[in-house]
């Protein structure tokens, strides 16, 4: 199962390595690591999507608890939360294909941020799958280049994870 | 007042009332070797390479509660001292270690004796400090100790650039420390306990099971009192030894790889298993499918969150400090109205007394040849079982396990967790500083002694009369065991060539040597040694070549698939 966590921890040097090397050391999986500081410059704030059953799923979650640099721990996916990812693509955009490229980017509600006249380089945000439909939806060949943030998760309504 | 941050390092040893540290000097360093060499408060222990700093201050720690405390250069000194931390980490030991950095502006330049300290020792810390400005440095130390000695103990690094230690700064001994990130939950929750206690009093075939926590935690005296007060048989791990007195008729010996026949039985017939302070590893449940049981239930106490349904679904967790939580249990069952079935118990026992008739622990008497679980036997009778005794790793840790009944916590000192050899001598010599007037033992193999063999000169200088038994099978014994039952006695490089003559490199080093060749020696010989007070006496015992310790698990196996030694 995938599963979304949220960590806070201490805005300080090594704690990124701190946690990627618990995963690797442990055999857990990242499927992707987001981390950037908080409104409070002294915390960070880290999304790390994984896969696994609930009992590693809940060895993480105490492995993360147990490192010093760790403030807290939460489980996006155990309720309702809101995920989303950042993708950067650059696209083949010449002749005729231009217009066909700009109806796909609207569709999925992207933005063009840079023309030229060979090339359109489109901005979209979505969940994880949002983001692979519109890969897919490419002709082969198209896609001269991708960049993806990984996701970024927060808890729906009241749920709020903070110290 | 303005200090050096050697000053204020030395200072924040000073206040936190460190004794000893054993160290090695070298270029990072130096500043704080000249401020150790200027006072007298704390005493210095110089070994002969860092791997036996550590582990020196591993043992120090292990039998007496304190923090240890070493101090080593950076680089080599740094990578040398890596096999003593990871030790410690294992098996949860509160230690400090202080290692010299290159100085800041040179970090990351590949500067002579650079490394990085707090990369190479991450994962085997529980956590470590790169100090970049020597205001940060009193604080980092306090820090430090507070977390090697909180919640789960284990080895803290504190990497000192040498400019830190160069550059001043106004000193203040912070009195205490938080941490927002690092809260350990100390106090069981009271439901779960009552809980605990429940399934506990309606158990029919209980046991109870349990490891180093109770040791590290000093709580040998609540399980004790609790385990009396129920009746039940009780096992330890290898880390748990002395947590129960092995002399008490409740007591089952222990358990696991090389445990007892009856304690593996127990431990997978009970109804009600309650774990205490241990984490059901490998080497002590074997393969965890074959060790589950449906109609078991299952309580473990640990401090720690992350050894609860690890490797074994828990009914029962309980976090907290053990020796509160016993003391709680203890509390309830003593109010209670309930007893424990008598009937249910008595029959239990009935069966467990029929498995300790296999007499799984026997060995050849007659033999003509110096069989290893003899002399421990020996050891054992003559030291009173009263002695400080430390092991290296492999055959003869199995046997001191086995035949040297401990009935205290913290008189077993062997590393069973990363299973270090080399351990055991540098670790007696932390052993006996702390213990000056106690006979220390280090039982060790020819193979296990060589590892850190040059720490015979660090006890030569301090005067550590340390007895160093050595059981000499001329084999790296449990590797020709593991060869001769799964690999069709093909012993690959397990064999001791080219051995040194032991009686005269004792000699060599200031010491006594002995060397004994008979089964009629063997009383004379440690009584010769424990009667030389103030030297260190190397005992080289000439043993059965073929011995085998038995009862053995093998590799992944059943907790009950053991090879007992009518089998062979």
């Amino acid at each position: 199962m995938r599963h979304i966590l949220s960590i806070l921890v201490e805005n300080e040097a090594g704690a990124l390595s701190r946690i990627s090397g618990l995963f690797s050391a442990r055999g857990y999986n990242i499927e992707s690591l987001t981390v950037a500081p908080t409104e409070d410059p002294t915390m960070s704030r880290m999304t790390i999507v994984t896969v696994g059953s609930d009992d590693v799923i809940e060895q993480i979650t105490k492995q993360l608890n147990k490192l010093v640099e760790v403030v807290k721990v939460v489980d996006l996916t155990e309720g309702n939360h809101i995920e989303r990812e950042l993708m950067l693509v650059k696209v083949r955009a010449a002749g005729k294909d231009r217009d066909e490229m700009k109806r796909l980017a609207d569709i999925f509600r992207g933005r063009i941020l840079d023309v030229t006249d060979k090339s359109y380089t489109i901005e979209l945000t979505g969940t994880g799958s949002k983001l692979d439909a519109f890969i897919q939806a490419m002709e082969p060949g198209v896609i001269l280049e991708t960049v993806r943030t990984g996701a970024s998760g927060i808890g729906r309504g009241e749920r709020i994870l903070r110290v | 007042m303005q200090l050096t941050g050697a000053e204020i390092l030395i200072r924040c040893l000073q206040e936190e009332g460190v004794e000893y540290v054993f160290g090695y000097p070298g270029g990072a360093v130096l500043n704080i070797y000249d401020e150790l060499f200027k006072q007298e408060r704390v005493k210095h222990v110089l070994v002969r390479h860092e791997q036996g700093a550590v582990h020196a201050a591993d043992g120090y720690s292990r039998s007496s509660q304190k923090i240890g405390v070493a101090l080593v250069t950076s680089g080599p000194g740094v990578t040398n001292a890596v096999t003593g931390i990871a030790t410690a980490y294992m098996d949860s030991i509160p230690m400090v270690v202080i290692t010299g950095q290159v100085p800041t502006a040179a970090i990351g330049q590949d500067a002579f004796q650079e490394c990085d300290t707090v990369g190479i020792t991450r994962p085997c810390v529980k956590h470590n400090f790169l100090v970049k400005d020597v205001k940060d440095l009193a604080v980092t130390i306090k820090k430090a100790f507070y977390l090697a000695g909180t919640g789960r103990p284990g080895p803290v690094v504190v990497d000192v650039p040498k400019d830190v230690t160069q550059a001043t700064a106004e000193f203040a001994y912070p009195k205490t420390v938080s941490l927002r990130s690092y809260n350990p939950v100390t106090k069981g929750h009271a439901g779960q306990i009552k809980k605990a206690v429940q399934l506990l009093l309606e158990a029919k075939r209980p046991m109870i099971y349990t490891g180093g926590g109770v040791i590290l935690n000093n709580a040998s005296s609540q399980l004790t009192r609790l385990v009396r007060l129920l009746g039940y048989p009780c096992t330890n791990t290898l880390m748990g030894l002395g947590g129960f007195p092995a002399t008490d008729p409740q007591f089952t010996g222990m358990l696991g790889m090389h445990g007892t026949y009856e304690s593996n039985m127990a431990m997978q017939n009970c109804d009600v298993l309650f774990a205490v302070g241990a984490r059901f590893d490998d080497r002590v449940i074997g393969d965890p499918a074959h060790f589950y049981r449906a109609d078991r239930r299952i309580i473990h106490i640990d401090i720690d969150p992350s050894s609860i349904s690890k490797r074994v679904k828990v009914d029962v967790p309980i976090v907290g400090y053990v020796g509160d939580v016993l003391e709680e249990m203890a509390k309830h069952i003593e109010s209670s109205p309930q007893r424990p079935d008598a009937a249910a118990l008595k029959a239990w026992w009935a069966q467990i007394k029929d498995w300790q008739r296999k007499d799984c622990l026997r060995y050849d008497r007659k033999s003509n040849l110096i069989k290893p679980q003899y002399v421990v036997e020996k050891l054992y009778e003559i030291t009173g079982g009263d002695a400080f005794v430390t092991s290296d790793v492999g055959q003869h840790q199995m046997w001191v396990a086995q035949y040297y009944k401990f009935d205290k916590p913290r008189r077993w000192i062997n590393s069973g967790g990363l299973g270090t050899m080399g351990f055991g001598l540098p670790a007696a010599m932390g052993v006996q500083l702390v213990n000056p007037h106690a006979t220390v033992a280090c039982v060790t193999g020819e193979a296990s002694i060589q590892m850190c063999i040059q720490e015979l000169s660090t006890c030569k200088q301090y005067h550590l009369p340390i007895k160093i038994v050595n059981l000499n099978n001329r084999y790296m014994g449990m590797v020709r065991q593991w060869q001769e039952f799964f690999y069709g006695n093909r012993y690959a490089e397990s064999y001791m060539d080219a051995l040194p003559d032991f009686v005269k490199l004792a000699e060599a080093y200031g010491h006594v040597g002995l060397k004994i060749e008979r089964p009629g020696d063997v009383e004379g010989a440690l009584r010769e040694a424990l009667a030389q007070k103030e030297r260190l006496v190397f005992l080289d015992f000439i043993t059965d070549q073929t011995e085998n310790v038995f009862p053995m698990v093998p590799g992944g196996r059943g907790l009950t698939e053991m090879i007992l030694a009518e089998e062979l």
